[in-house]
């Protein structure tokens, strides 16, 4: 998967094992049974065996083929069932100490994530508001609370093999933990109505340095808020 | 006692015939007529929406310029024109209503006029649904699943009329299936030929019934759910609205509840169709009659509790997720074993290359696909794979396979039965190997795509740069291409069609030396299909018996 797709999060390889574990486990059934099929076609053929033979399929002799081999499809069922669960209990279950949260809004038809700015409080003055532009410190484990303003939307990071749906009327909490700095896609990934395909954002992953930056360039100043103030009573 | 039995079959005239006929073969051709008219109305959506994401704002050649507002429309009424127009009707309505019958030595329906009731509600419902594309604001563009609050109200999905005629377009739908699946099943109870027992019924006919009762048990929530819905849009009042109290939510779990048993009431009709046409032209026993039966109730069972891994990432209590990738990954062992053992029929058979033949083989090949990628999404993997074209791909590795594969191996199969005439086996096989390549041509760039993030319902990839990189748009244009290759390879199929339905060579009673009792019948059997009711001596698939010259043994035939 990564060779697709890069991993940007800390459970991103989690989920990767998952998928890997049953590429090979169901890969390795297909190809048996592909084998077996495009071999009875052939040698089974009206040219090769003009006449069939009687198979019940009942007797114990013959149910025994397709015994075995569903006892072992059990075993592999069992298999991706516990590597499953661990990741679904280490992605969306269990919630590590937060180092820092952040809101996310989805609505018709952007993003609206608030940051906690240089105190690292959410619901502070100097909170930063943006649209479609999500700003991350690496390596830091973030929880968000995800909620949806009008309709359902997904909070789709692929590089973080993160996927939740925002519903209205509820805060979703979740979490992730960047850790490879660059820009990456953010989609929504439910229907969500006419402007559904281009509600699309961008995760900027940056090292501590970079972030500290970005939020002193966007905190909202004093003298930014009175000017504000000052020309919407000038109108 | 034949001609007191059947005096009142005499012959209808043209309206009666045609238009408002009783008779369950005129029923089954209404459907099957119907259902292919939807589907090719289904595929031409596909290929507007499919040229428009290789061609991004290019004017699509037939159809136009695709807007944002009109692929959410064609998307999501492609989705639930294929679904519910064309695989339902076709597989289960068309060949239950045209088989049953016949394959139990019948001469119809146990309710004929329920059944031509079914398929009137059937016909208005797809009237309420092409009407839909032609009212202000246009059809409806909130995916098939129409989650709220997107559907449940104007405002967000800004289509009044679109939105609520497509629901009730669907709930008409239901309503004709539900009285024609009541038919199936109490038909298939009751009026067998003497001497049927419940061990000696094609499996087909299994299928098609077991599927019935999976509809009649799933669909009531969604009858329910449906009806609410519509109360939200019309009245607002708010079952799904979390303003007013309500829950968006709880739509999803009527809608899946109904919805995954869907995809076997479809998938079991398609495989009871593969194993007539396997035994025939191997000419072997169904391998395991009662393993084949068995799993397809189980199968049916298990599919009642899986419903919610298609929420896995939808806000359900995460715990949730755990139970439903069990009971998900535990319905793999049937539908493997099932897979497993139409595999073992073919052992030590006699297999004739016959299109009807290819396309049963193509089914199994191709079905496995959809199958084993299945795993991945009823896992965690879903957290990635969720709502990506890697899901696009999955379903429609098990609904073409079961909607269009199987169908065709059913059509060329019973085509001699249904028209009296052979279908060209030439352009039958041009047809067969064009559809099923350039078929894989399609989806298994998607398969990738998906893999690489793209994710579903976007009808430019434009505004996401990650996924608008030139090497995947080209991929988006494989896929087209194919899917264009596609639909031209059907010409063949429906120039032979109807042309072999006039001009073919004549089929005489049992063109395939099949053992089942449509074949005693005359073909096209007449109205009140036997001359003489047959009786029933045997189980279905008693071919190459030892000791026996002939190769098969009609259940009919005394010794």
């Amino acid at each position: 998967m990564e060779s697709i797709i890069a991993q940007a999060s800390s459970y991103a390889a989690d989920v990767d094992r998952v998928i890997m574990i049953i590429f090979v486990t169901v890969s390795i059934w297909f190809l048996i049974g592909q084998f077996v099929f495009f071999k009875f076609i052939f040698k089974y053929s009206r040219k090769n065996n003009p006449r069939a033979g009687y198979v019940t399929g009942e007797t114990p002799e013959d149910t025994k083929w397709i015994h075995r081999a569903h006892y072992s499809v059990l075993v592999c069922d069992v298999l991706i069932i516990v590597f499953s669960m661990m990741t679904w209990y280490h992605v969306k279950q269990d919630l590590p100490k937060p180092e820092s949260t952040i809101r996310i809004l989805g609505q018709q038809w952007a993003w609206k994530f608030t940051h906690p700015g240089a105190d690292n409080q959410l619901d502070t003055a100097d909170d930063i508001v943006t649209i479609d532009e999500l700003h991350v410190k690496l390596d830091t484990t973030y929880h968000f609370k995800l909620e949806a303003k009008d309709v359902l939307h997904s909070f789709s990071v692929p590089v973080f093999r993160l996927k939740q749906d925002a519903i209205p009327g509820r805060v979703i909490t979740g979490w992730f933990k960047p850790t490879k700095a660059g820009e990456f896609d953010i989609q929504c990934a439910e229907m969500c109505g006419i402007g559904h395909g281009i509600m699309g954002a961008r995760i900027f992953i940056d090292t501590a340095t970079q972030h500290a930056e970005w939020i002193q360039k966007n905190a909202p100043s004093i003298s930014g808020i009175t000017a504000q103030l000052d020309s919407n009573l000038a109108k | 006692m034949t001609d007191q039995a059947h005096g009142h079959h005499h012959e209808p005239n043209f309206f009666h015939k045609y238009l408002w006929s009783t008779d369950h073969k005129m029923i089954a051709m209404q459907y099957l007529f119907t259902g292919m008219f939807m589907g090719v109305v289904g595929a031409f959506f596909a290929y507007a929406f499919r040229m428009q994401l290789a061609f991004p704002g290019k004017e699509v050649p037939l159809y136009g310029l695709v807007t944002a507002n009109l692929y959410n429309s064609l998307v999501t009424n492609h989705g639930t024109m294929m679904i519910f127009w064309f695989a339902m009707p076709v597989l289960i309505a068309a060949f239950g209503n045209y088989l049953i019958p016949l394959m139990i030595g019948a001469d119809d329906m146990v309710f004929p006029r329920i059944n031509r009731l079914s398929y009137q509600i059937f016909l208005l419902s797809a009237i309420v649904l092409i009407a839909s594309f032609f009212v202000p604001g246009g059809a409806f563009g909130g995916a098939w699943t129409a989650y709220p609050p997107l559907s449940a109200s104007a405002n967000y999905n800004l289509t009044p009329w679109g939105a609520s005629l497509w629901l009730i377009a669907v709930a008409l739908e239901f309503v004709a299936f539900l009285l024609g699946g009541i038919n199936f099943i109490v038909t298939l109870m009751n009026a067998r030929a003497p001497g049927m027992k419940m061990f000696d019924i094609p499996m087909v006919l299994w299928t098609i019934v077991i599927a019935s009762v999976l509809f009649m048990a799933s669909v009531g929530p969604l009858i329910a759910g449906a009806i609410m819905l519509l109360l939200d849009q019309l009245l607002q009042v708010g079952f799904f609205d979390p303003a007013k109290g309500g829950d968006p939510v709880l739509w999803q779990h009527l809608f899946w509840f109904f919805g995954h048993p869907e995809v076997y009431v479809v998938l079991l009709p398609a495989m009871g169709i593969v194993a007539e046409v396997m035994t025939v032209f191997a000419r072997k026993k169904l391998f395991g009659y009662r393993t084949v039966l068995y799993t397809m109730i189980g199968t049916g069972c298990l599919s009642f509790v899986v419903w919610a891994h298609h929420q896995f990432i939808a806000g359900i209590d995460p715990r949730m997720s755990n139970l439903f990738t069990i009971t998900t990954l535990l319905i793999s062992i049937p539908v493997a074993e099932m897979c497993f053992v139409y595999i073992a029929t073919l052992y030590r058979g006699s297999i004739e290359f016959s299109t009807a033949m290819l396309f049963a083989l193509a089914f199994l090949a191709e079905f496995a696909m959809g199958g084993v990628t299945g795993i991945f999404l009823g896992s965690s993997g879903d957290i990635y794979f969720h709502d990506t074209y890697f899901v696009v791909a999955h379903f429609h590795y098990t609904f073409v396979p079961i909607a269009v594969i199987a169908v065709f191996a059913g059509v060329y199969f019973w085509f001699p039965k249904m028209f009296g005439r052979m279908m060209n086996e030439t352009l039958g096989k041009i047809h067969f190997w064009g559809t099923v390549v350039s078929f894989n041509g399609i989806f298994i760039p998607l398969f990738f795509l998906g893999a690489a993030g793209d994710h579903r319902r976007i009808f430019s990839y434009e505004n996401f740069p990650d996924s608008a990189l030139p090497a995947y748009q080209s991929l988006r244009v494989v896929a087209t291409v194919f899917l264009v290759a596609m639909l031209l390879f059907q010409l063949p199929f429906f120039y032979n069609f109807f042309v072999s339905m006039f001009k073919g060579e004549k089929a005489g009673k049992n063109p395939w030396k099949s053992n089942t009792l449509e074949w005693l019948a005359d073909s096209p059997p007449p109205h009140g299909n036997f001359v003489e009711l047959p009786k029933v001596y045997r189980p279905p698939y008693e071919y190459s018996v030892p000791g026996r010259t002939s190769d098969f043994w009609p259940q009919h035939e005394k010794a």
